[in-house]
């Protein structure tokens, strides 16, 4: 079974982000560049689903410029067989992105899809789900455990209130989500073989896909400061602040 | 133009993030519509009748959408999207689940989470777990948005809307539904409590959770969250997590008790009205967040707190 693992270059999740001064977007010059972390953990899951002997191929994907062949390495180093590169300069929406994986997915022909259930940069929460839309096949976001059997998997996912089983039939679309396992950390040996694998370039226009933006940035602007407040020495001056000056409680 | 509203709900009413949901598709259009597509759902369908300023209730009643399957009604979704200028929903896990998937079938770019709305086709949103908003300008038809729950006020449950019955898209067959464990709590709702008390790794353990931070939260009336660490530890479950990936909320107070401050939880509690923050350590981030804090062992000050709530 090949699985196929799409990830996201991104501004490493320890960065302070800062907003650039002429407020048409954040500062990414000189700052730490990271797989986004939900991709990390879709990468692991695939690989320990082919330890466990349920999945032959891992093929990991990125869209975006050329350093994106970086991620693909660090996916490699985890255990992806190859990488696939959508290479191109141009901003990416989600709906854009979907569109570019579905046309990957039609060449590679996966059983499942699964990616991180947002990357950290943009914090859409979309590519997962729109992708399946678009494959026609069935959604499990948020997930926290995958149960691959040949036909279907059974998936649990987190929901407010809870935890959720969904069974779909394959092919289907899994979004990983915290909870699901930890990533394992890629041994120099790997990061060395890795730099061996095979990587395939492609552009959008190799997959017939217009990924014009939908949607312009037209500002983006630092949230509200809140003002730091008041250390406290005591339990009950806390108390009283709360009922006479916050008036809280 | 009508806008359309898809309400989250349980079969037996609507829930809590439907409500401000309406209250930003009322900012666009006179005419609110809501779908309630359940099974058994006539009474959340009257529920969504009473919200203020809704017109009408299109209520589609079928076995496909017992368990809300993102499948299945995304694609009533789409079967229903040209009859709207917008659509709206709640960015909550039931949102976020459906809404991309109902907008890659329409074939429009979904703006994610809006904190406020600028015009027909111009909101802004968080990005980088909310150390950045970006003010965007969409194109499309419809404009399809998720709305973030704590950026606009609940809408008022005066209303009397009509209910008019629809048929449903069918069944993809897709997805089963399994099972559903959910968390049973007395306590508030997390997303829409007026006080959170929220613990840390620092807890230690779930015990400690139930010994140190129940009986405060009871007298308080307050709901518990965690920080990711102490879900990951596994001390409560995981619908107890607040911050960027979880849930995001804005009480009127929220106590961080033994929680550092990490920009991901940051992001979840900021818009809070009232910060207090309980950590031993005088340096950590959240005492900059936080409007009140008290420097120690939070296993000596919380059973303070406690006895000085009596």
């Amino acid at each position: 079974m090949k699985i196929l693992i799409p990830v996201k270059r991104v501004i490493d999740a320890n960065v302070a982000v800062r907003v650039r001064a002429d407020h048409t977007g954040v500062e990414t010059a000189n700052v730490k560049m990271s797989m986004n972390p939900f991709c990390e953990i879709a990468v692991e899951e695939a690989v320990r689903l082919k330890e466990a002997g349920k999945v032959t191929e891992i093929v990991a994907v990125s869209a975006g410029p050329a350093i994106c062949q970086e991620t693909l390495r660090t996916a490699m180093a985890m255990g992806a067989d190859r990488g696939i590169l959508i290479q191109t300069d141009e901003t990416l929406q989600p709906l854009a992105i979907a569109k570019l994986l579905k046309a990957v997915a039609a060449k590679e022909n996966p059983q499942i899809v699964m990616t991180g259930k947002q990357a950290i940069d943009g914090d859409h929460n979309q590519t997962g789900q729109m992708l399946a839309a678009l494959l026609g096949w069935g959604q499990a976001t948020f997930a926290s455990k995958v149960e691959l059997e040949t036909d279907s998997v059974t998936v649990t996912r987190e929901i407010d209130g809870g935890l959720e089983t969904l069974k779909l039939k394959l092919p289907a679309v899994i979004t990983t989500d915290l909870r699901l396992n930890e990533p394992r950390y890629a041994s120099l040996p790997n990061i060395m073989a890795a730099k061996k694998k095979p990587v395939q370039t492609l552009t959008p226009a190799d997959l017939g896909v217009d990924i014009t933006p939908r949607y312009k940035v037209i500002r983006v602007s630092e949230p509200p400061k809140r003002k730091a407040g008041v250390k406290l020495q005591t339990v009950s001056d806390l108390v009283m602040k709360l009922r006479q000056e916050a008036k809280v409680i | 133009m009508p806008v359309l509203v898809i309400a989250e709900h349980d079969n037996s009413g609507i829930k809590a993030s439907t409500l401000p949901t309406v209250t930003a598709a009322k900012k666009l259009s006179g005419d609110v519509h809501v779908l309630v597509a359940g099974s058994g759902s006539a009474a959340a369908a009257e529920d969504a009748a009473k919200l203020h300023s809704v017109s009408t209730v299109l209520h589609c009643d079928d076995k496909a959408y017992e368990h809300g399957l993102a499948e299945n009604l995304a694609l009533l979704i789409a079967k229903l999207a040209p009859g709207y200028s917008h659509i709206f929903a709640p960015a909550s896990f039931f949102g976020k689940n459906v809404m991309p998937r109902a907008a890659a079938l329409v074939d429009a770019q979904l703006i994610s989470d809006i904190t406020a709305i600028e015009g027909a086709d111009t909101f802004t949103r968080p990005i980088y777990a909310g150390n950045a908003f970006e003010t965007v300008q969409v194109s499309g038809d419809p404009v399809m948005v998720t709305v973030r729950m704590t950026a606009f006020d609940p809408a008022a449950q005066d209303g009397s809307g009509a209910i008019e019955t629809i048929q449903g898209a069918g069944d993809t067959g897709l997805a089963t539904f399994v099972g559903r464990e959910l968390t049973k709590s007395a306590r508030p709702d997390l997303a829409t409590a007026k006080i959170v008390i929220s613990g840390g790794r620092a807890l230690g353990s779930g015990e400690n959770f139930t010994k140190y931070l129940e009986p405060i939260a009871d007298k308080l009336n307050a709901a518990i969250g965690a920080s990711r660490a102490a879900v990951d530890a596994g001390y409560v479950p995981n619908d107890y997590q607040v911050g960027q990936t979880g849930k995001i909320v804005a009480p009127t107070l929220y106590i961080a008790v033994g929680i550092s401050g990490a920009i991901q939880h940051l992001a979840g509690m900021k818009d809070s009205k009232v910060i207090v923050a309980i950590n031993k350590d005088g340096d950590a981030p959240i005492f900059q967040v936080a409007d009140y804090g008290l420097v120690g062992d939070l296993f000596q000050i919380l059973p303070e707190l406690d006895k000085a709530l009596r």
